[in-house]
């Protein structure tokens, strides 16, 4: 697929994460596949609650006891579906790093930005005296813009921008060579945001850092990343090279992902009608045909495959075929009134 | 720098406290004063009004002050407050400072020992509680808590006194009556003064009338204790610091005692201020189920003499007590917690 | 879809994970047997609270177990079976009667105080904080001992002075719920619409506060028990002519326990122990059911049905069905 010449460093494959509830199962996650490659950006965008989040934790085994996790999540050719927690646990932080959406509460109020630093070197590298733990402390720290006379200060004595710094530093320290980035602006300004922003890119450029980065905002995925897959439901519905996509969306629901986006140009607010889907009793075959302006009749009926768009990227809608398996009478488009009852049962 | 800042926090901290225990103080003498005052007739009268004649009645009323309107009675004992000079008692003219002297070091002894107790069963209890969520432990751990609380002290105390006439263990005391009476009081603590003797078998004697009462009154309130410290420690497990250590790779061992467990303690340490309060109201029970000479059961003593001065004094101080543990108790966490100190 | 709605206040039960529910259900067992006790005292105990002689026959002094008085006799010569019944009926009394005044006068003086705040809310808190502190033993002693002159001995001051220990902990609960729920946007907007303030206080505070209400009068009322027994214990209890009480029945057999005579206090003592732990488990259950944060969810991993069909190809390239077709369907 993607013109890559190395194995990509992460390859994820068919993972599916349901949530125990006692009642029906979550899908949070259900058949997502995509790869990154070294030094690549892959923005993951969608909707609140469409399970992005849960796929970046996916990705690093940290899901709570409940969840059921099947698939393949490959880093660096070592499958970590199945393996050993301790296993996983080791490559958290000097191979897997992880940064969150809310800066303010990811800091042990008890603990000294010092003791987190410490306990994160001498967790991985334990080889490292104080004095080297303390050097590369202050150099991470440097990096993101902290003075180092606040290196023995507490978390209450941070804004939320410098938390959100001292996270990315946290992470950093332990040089991964993949960094999922859940949401790390959404609780942050614009300028703030604009500067973490820089931080990761540089990341990339400096380090060949992989960088999975998971937003709702089309804005910070146009700007920072090489490929974008978007998110409905559970599943990724279209998948490709950001600037393609954006210029040329396949999917429906990037079409009004997009349309639903504020800017300069902006004259009306678009939004999409409905509601995102319930991921216990999702939408049967296309999970986003009662939304869909476009749907057709086989959208109610059959899940779609996934095909190549014009324009490259990948997509999981009838629109774009393949035309072989639509029944007769299937590009018929879909009455709401169908899909309106059809949703009440 | 860093220091300093974080030192005149702590200092305007503890300043505001201490003024914020004031108002406390009032309200509860305030409270004690009034209570005492709701009861029919004078204190003297209650107490003596059948042994003595009207005129010495009179007379004794006018010497306390008994005659005067409610308001300066109130100044007066807002005064005695102040100058810890609480009064006599009526039927036995003692002091209530020196009740406090002899009484209370026995009433301090028990409940330092009982406090002991609950720590070493309710923290590691709690502990693995919270830690191992539905397995064996944390079963076995709510239903110890919930079955120990239902105990009345009085009744654990009766069993475990069935227990100890089996084996000729002392159940009634502070110590025989023999080392009792060898016995230099040097601070009124048996357990210290013996030490202080280098008396080896009457040490042995204290511990042995000690532990009992200790024991028992510490397992009632060991329960509470669990359930407090595995109910913090289930929230803090799911802490958002909690998952971003584990992010980092930190193992599962560190993460409960670094992060989990540390910020658990912090709301446990502060209601463990308002258990002193159950504390004290447990050690007047166990007092009397032990014929322990502290200062609870020199209370019910009183009570039933209707000795109101002596009551008003001890009830007067085990409020004052209560205030000050929980003003201890904050400064304890303000150290503890950094954040108390900007608040 | 009906049968659902039907059942949702139910669900937290079921969603509660096995122990939780267990624990509950042993409370209403516990608890049901008690007002069984109590409320059929005097067609279930052999002898009446106070009698100590039947036919003419006096009953023995301390007497051990035996046929006719299966728990034996206390130093009073008091029948001990009789005794543990009868102290049931007294025990539920007192408990209702102070659950009863707690909450009628801790929940208004709370929706009050959180709803009205400004200087009345914070010098009721501080007296309601000052009187929370306070050694609750010693508040109810002093209080009884006050009211013994003009109401005696009996069940309403025994009531009363418990009241008095559970009037603070209402008041605290109730206030912080209304100050919590006063600032929720849903009030904030029933405010905005120019809701008069009885409504917005009875029909989105109250109702809401109440909630909480049940769960925190059970445990209390566990916890009332062992204050009624403290105050028999220390004397200050009900009169044993007046009403047979556990407490007052575990002092007087303090000293036959040194003598090996264990059957005057182990009854009573037992039954104190089964009623507050039948009360505490109803309560935690209720809370359980009320504060979903502390409930345990189901931990177990939902079932996956199993993938069929291979995989690892780049479904895309062949256009063939994309990993996932043949997934399974939601109902």
């Amino acid at each position: 697929m993607s013109a890559h010449e190395d194995d990509p460093i992460l390859d994820v494959r068919d993972l599916r994460v349901w949530y125990g509830t006692g009642g029906d199962p979550v899908r949070a996650v259900d058949g997502v596949s995509f790869q990154i490659g070294r030094g690549e950006t892959l923005g993951l965008v969608g909707e609140s609650g469409c399970g992005k989040s849960t796929l970046g934790r996916g990705v690093l085994g940290l899901l709570p006891d409940a969840a059921a996790v099947t698939g393949s999540v490959r880093f660096d050719g070592r499958e970590l579906v199945g393996a050993p927690a301790a296993e996983v646990r080791d490559l958290r932080g000097p191979e897997l790093g992880l940064i969150f959406q809310e800066p303010m509460t990811r800091l042990d109020p008890l603990q000294t930005i010092e003791a987190h630093f410490r306990e994160a070197l001498n967790t991985h590298r334990p080889e490292l005296g104080k004095e080297e733990v303390r050097r590369r402390s202050l150099e991470a720290l440097a990096g993101m813009g902290i003075p180092r006379t606040r290196f023995g200060q507490y978390p209450h004595e941070f804004s939320g921008g410098m938390r959100q710094r001292i996270m990315i530093a946290l992470a950093l320290v332990l040089e991964p060579k993949v960094l999922v980035a859940d949401e790390p602006t959404t609780a942050l300004d614009v300028i703030v945001e604009a500067q973490i922003l820089g931080i990761l890119a540089d990341l990339r450029r400096n380090f060949d850092t992989a960088i999975l980065l998971v937003t709702h905002n089309l804005g910070i995925v146009a700007e920072a990343c090489n490929r974008v897959a978007v998110m409905y439901a559970g599943e990724i519905v279209e998948e490709g090279d950001a600037r393609e996509l954006f210029a040329e969306p396949a999917h429906p629901y990037t079409r009004e992902l997009l349309r639903a986006t504020i800017s300069l140009e902006t004259t009306g607010l678009n939004y999409i009608p409905g509601a995102p889907p319930s991921l216990i009793d999702p939408p049967p075959a296309c999970r986003f045909h009662p939304r869909c302006p476009s749907a057709m009749r086989v959208c109610a009926d059959l899940h779609p495959i996934e095909v190549r768009a014009p324009a490259g990227q990948r997509v999981s809608c009838w629109l774009h075929g393949p035309e072989g398996q639509i029944p007769a009478g299937g590009r018929e488009p879909l009455e709401r009134r169908e899909f309106a009852e059809a949703e009440e049962a | 720098m860093k220091e300093s800042s974080g030192s005149s926090g702590l200092r305007t901290y503890v300043l505001t406290r201490l003024a914020l225990a004031l108002p406390t103080v009032l309200i509860l003498l305030t409270v004690v004063f009034l209570l005492m005052r709701v009861a029919p007739g004078d204190p003297i009268t209650a107490a003596l009004g059948a042994r003595l004649p009207a005129k010495e009645l009179e007379k004794r009323k006018e010497e306390a002050g008994y005659d005067k309107p409610i308001i300066s009675q109130y100044g007066e004992y807002l005064g005695q407050v102040v100058t810890l000079d609480l009064g006599e008692s009526v039927t036995d003219n003692r002091s209530v400072t020196s009740i406090l002297a002899e009484n209370g070091s026995a009433t301090l002894e028990l409940t330092v020992a009982a406090f002991m107790i609950t720590l070493l069963v309710g923290v590691p209890l709690g502990l693995m509680a919270g830690r191992y969520r539905d397995g064996p432990w944390d079963v076995g751990g709510r239903l110890y808590g919930i079955i120990i609380y239902a105990f009345p002290v009085f009744f654990l105390g009766f069993l475990f006194q069935l227990l100890a006439s089996q084996f000729g263990w002392p159940t009634s005391g502070r110590a025989s009556p023999l080392v009792e009476y060898d016995l230099d009081s040097i601070t009124n603590f048996y357990v210290i003064d013996t030490l202080l003797q280098g008396d080896w078998s009457a040490f042995w004697d204290v511990l042995q009338h000690l532990f009992l009462p200790a024991f028992v009154l510490g397992l009632t309130i060991s329960g509470v204790l669990i359930r407090l410290i595995r109910v913090n420690l289930l929230q803090t497990m799911r802490g958002d610091y909690v998952e971003a250590a584990r992010a980092r790779g930190v193992s599962e061992r560190r993460v409960v005692i670094n992060h989990a467990f540390r910020n658990a303690m912090v709301p446990v340490v502060t209601v463990a201020g308002l258990q002193f309060a159950i504390l004290l109201g447990g050690a007047v029970l166990t007092e009397e189920t032990f014929n322990w000479p502290g200062i609870g059961s020199e209370l019910v003593r009183y009570l039933n003499q209707r000795d109101y001065i002596a009551v008003q004094g001890i009830v007067t101080v085990f409020a004052v007590a209560v205030v000050i543990v929980s003003l201890l108790i904050d400064l304890v966490n303000a150290f503890i917690d950094p954040r108390v100190r900007y608040r | 879809m009906r049968q659902r709605r039907l059942s949702r206040w139910l669900a937290p039960l079921r969603e509660t994970t096995g122990v939780s529910r267990w624990m509950f259900w042993a409370g209403v067992v516990i608890v049901a047997f008690f007002v069984v006790l109590a409320v059929f005292a005097p067609l279930l105990a052999p002898y009446g609270f106070d009698q100590v002689s039947d036919a003419g026959v006096r009953f023995p002094k301390q007497g051990s177990p035996d046929g006719t008085h299966p728990f034996g006799t206390t130093v009073g010569n008091y029948d001990v079976l009789s005794r543990v019944i009868w102290g049931a009926r007294t025990a539920i009394e007192v408990v209702v009667l102070a659950v009863v005044f707690s909450l009628a006068i801790g929940v208004p003086l709370g929706l009050f105080s959180g709803y009205v705040g400004g200087r009345a809310d914070r010098v009721l808190v501080l007296i309601m904080d000052a009187l929370f502190a306070f050694p609750y033993i010693l508040l109810a002693i002093v209080i009884a001992f006050l009211l013994s002159d003009k109401l005696g001995q009996g069940v309403v001051t025994a009531a009363v002075a418990i009241t008095a220990v559970y009037v603070p902990q209402y008041f605290r609960v109730v206030r912080n719920h209304v100050i919590s729920v006063r600032e929720e946007p849903y009030v904030d907007a029933a405010r905005a619409l120019g809701a008069p303030r009885r409504t917005i206080v009875s029909r989105y505070v109250l109702q809401n506060v109440i909630q909480s209400v049940p769960a925190l009068a059970t445990l209390n009322a566990a916890d009332a028990i062992l204050t009624l027994a403290a105050l028999g214990f220390l004397g200050y209890g009900i009169q044993p002519t007046d009403a047979a009480e556990w407490g007052y029945d575990l002092q007087r057999a303090i000293d036959d326990a040194g003598a090996g005579i264990w059957w005057t206090g182990l009854f009573p003592g037992l039954a104190i122990v089964a009623l507050v732990t039948g009360f505490t488990l109803l309560g935690e259950g209720l809370n359980d059911v009320i504060n979903p944060l502390i409930r345990a969810r189901s931990t177990a991993k939902p079932e996956m049905p199993g993938r069929t069909g291979g995989e690892g190809e780049e479904a895309i390239l062949s256009l063939d069905p994309a990993p996932g077709t043949d997934r399974p369907r939601g109902p």
